[in-house]
């Protein structure tokens, strides 16, 4: 990689990084909930005896909602699966790189 | 398995490890059962022709040069990740990115639908997030609406000669605040508040677009990261999608 490129991917991936952890000290002590769970309460106030009309499949087959933990173990199912395609393809293009040149 | 391999295996773990962690929060897409009947039926029929289109177009792609396939899987790894990491913005709230830009840059705004529409089904179905009923609205607006702006931006800002990867940085945050546009608008049509449509959609947007902003510019980085180490290793593959010419940007 171009040493100009791994300078910007550095500088890049420092200000995503200030970007994320930023909100966490500016915002001491708030809920940092969903903003979807915020569009369903403005539906709420809008529309105020608005009742969802399904519910998730998954929750109707256990009978309840997920538990926090293990839709948290959902959602790292889904980052696993998507970082190990990137990885496992960059890899092998790193790799191919090396051999060509 | 190569050392190297193994690495960025152990880093892919770590990495999802540390970003799986954050705490319980759900974040766009409309929720399951908060679109009536109706508009879940409407918003799917006007999906379904860009979905049709969007098949064609990947059988095209691949038809064309088998190679393209690997970038097309890293496009749609790229938004299962991106969709997945919930993270905290200013406004003292959780949301996440769409992660489209990228495909819709490499393979055209309608082959991202369906690699879009894989990941809303996932989420669907196993995290109870999004919803099947809400399928059609959330793969417009995220799958559809935000990779074809970004398309957009992404050819004007090649047309005007700006620099390439700011053309991508542009493309992306553009397209992420537009999914959310059209997510509050979607909302908004169903539930009219006494000033009709427009006053409900400013509530909506006013809930979603402070939040995104940030969020928005976050994705917007991470893709030009993917573009510039696509740049440096995968050369064959995006002079085949058209990205690169003659090697050259």
């Amino acid at each position: 990689m171009k040493s100009t490129d791994k300078k910007i991917i550095a500088v890049i991936l420092a200000a995503v990084a200030f970007l994320i952890v930023m909100p966490l000290l500016v915002r001491k002590g708030a809920e940092f909930g969903g903003s979807d769970d915020a569009g369903s309460q403005v539906v709420e106030a809008i529309d105020t005896d608005y009742k969802p009309w399904f519910t998730p499949v998954l929750e109707r087959i256990i009978g309840g909602e997920i538990p926090g933990e293990v839709e948290c173990f959902m959602f790292c199912i889904q980052t696993g699966i998507g970082v190990g395609i990137i990885a496992f393809l960059l890899g092998r293009f790193v790799e191919r790189k090396k051999w060509q040149s | 398995m190569t050392k190297r391999q193994r690495k960025l295996l152990i880093a892919s773990i770590a990495f999802a490890v540390v970003f799986g962690i954050i705490p319980n929060a759900n974040a766009m897409h409309i929720m399951e059962g908060y679109l009536p009947f109706g508009f879940c039926v409407a918003w799917g029929i006007v999906s379904l022709p860009f979905l049709v289109k969007g098949f064609f177009a990947i059988q095209k792609k691949l038809g064309q040069d088998r190679k393209n396939i690997t970038i097309l899987a890293m496009s749609g790894a790229f938004i299962f990740v991106i969709s997945s990491l919930k993270i905290p913005s200013v406004t003292g709230s959780c949301s996440h990115m769409t992660g489209t830009a990228l495909g819709a840059i490499l393979f055209g705004p309608s082959a991202v639908s369906i690699l879009g529409i894989i990941v809303l089904i996932f989420q669907a179905v196993l995290l109870a997030h999004g919803g099947l009923t809400t399928l059609g609205a959330n793969t417009f607006s995220m799958a559809i609406a935000g990779p074809f702006l970004s398309y957009g931006v992404y050819r004007l800002c090649k047309k005007s000669k700006i620099n390439q990867r700011v053309g991508v940085f542009l493309a992306a945050v553009i397209g992420d605040l537009f999914t959310y546009c059209i997510t509050s608008f979607q909302l908004a049509f169903a539930y009219p508040s006494e000033g009709g449509v427009w006053v409900s959609a400013a509530k909506f947007l006013s809930v979603f677009a402070p939040t995104q902003l940030p969020l928005a510019i976050i994705e917007g980085f991470l893709t030009v990261v993917v573009m510039i180490t696509l740049e440096n290793y995968a050369q064959p593959e995006l002079k085949s999608a058209g990205y690169l010419e003659n090697g050259k940007r």
